[in-house]
């Protein structure tokens, strides 16, 4: 997709604390576009996947109710500095991204 | 099964990154999500919306702490924060009572991942932020309102 996925993984104490900022126009389908009058057409994310070390964390279900551009926190207890975190996400229109960081 | 699988799977634009993902190993075929859950987000009532995610009769529980800012000066903005205390929770979903829509997103924990989920939701008026939390087969909740000085739905 478009830009890339930000994410900043760190541990406090046993807990690796996740940051992911995406990118996307979360759109709900209910804004009027002010130039031509027509509504502009839905378009979010519909489900974001999260791992560590490949054994999935979180696996959320998003709607045009999530504001622009989705900033998602999370924390997991068991993984130590040096894991993988990878973090993907879908839309409504098929579209997709997804990146990965390793827990600092 | 069904569509969203299938373009998940497919993808179209994304086939590029979503190959890269899965050579990675990062995104495997089956941990492709189920449907997303049409009925529940498009419900027009919170009870709907519960009744939607597998939820009815929440009891009240003063260990969901909500973190929400008491005026929003943005709606489209407007930061929440959950904290479930109780032990064995498996999911928290987010709710803007008085939205078109009131269920926001609905997060699923596993391996290891805590009763937290940080997030920006959009408010179209003052109302209570809702977090429902499914835990030990069990489903709780708390609120709390927030004020809204722009409303950040568009339209």
């Amino acid at each position: 997709m478009a830009e890339p996925m930000r994410i900043r993984a760190t541990m406090a104490g046993d807990v690796a604390d996740v940051k992911v900022l995406m990118n996307h126009p979360m759109e709900t389908g209910l804004r009027k576009d002010a130039k031509t009058g027509q509504m502009i057409p839905a378009h979010f994310i519909t489900e974001v996947i999260a791992t560590v070390n490949g054994t999935p964390v979180l696996a959320a279900e998003m709607s045009g109710g999530i504001s622009k551009n989705p900033y998602l926190g999370f924390k997991v207890k068991g993984p130590k500095a040096g894991d993988k975190v990878a973090v993907s996400w879908a839309d409504n229109k098929g579209d997709k991204n997804s990146v990965e960081a390793t827990i600092g | 099964m069904n569509a969203l699988r299938r373009n998940v799977l497919k993808g179209a634009a994304g086939a590029g990154a979503v190959a890269v993902a899965v050579a990675a190993g990062l995104l495997k075929p089956t941990q492709a999500m189920a449907a997303w859950n049409k009925a529940a987000f498009d419900a027009k009532n919170v009870g709907a919306a519960l009744n939607g995610i597998g939820v009815a009769d929440p009891a009240d529980s003063k260990d969901i702490t909500i973190k929400a800012p008491d005026i929003a000066e943005n709606g489209a903005v407007v930061p929440v924060e959950v904290t479930s205390d109780i032990a064995g929770t498996t999911s928290i979903a987010i709710l803007a009572e008085k939205n078109a829509s009131p269920l926001v997103s609905n997060f699923n924990l596993s391996g290891g991942a805590l009763g937290f989920i940080s997030t920006r939701i959009k408010m179209g008026q003052t109302s209570l932020v809702r977090a429902v939390v499914k835990a030990g087969g069990k489903s709780y909740t708390a609120a709390k309102e927030v004020k809204v000085t722009i409303g950040g739905c568009g339209g």
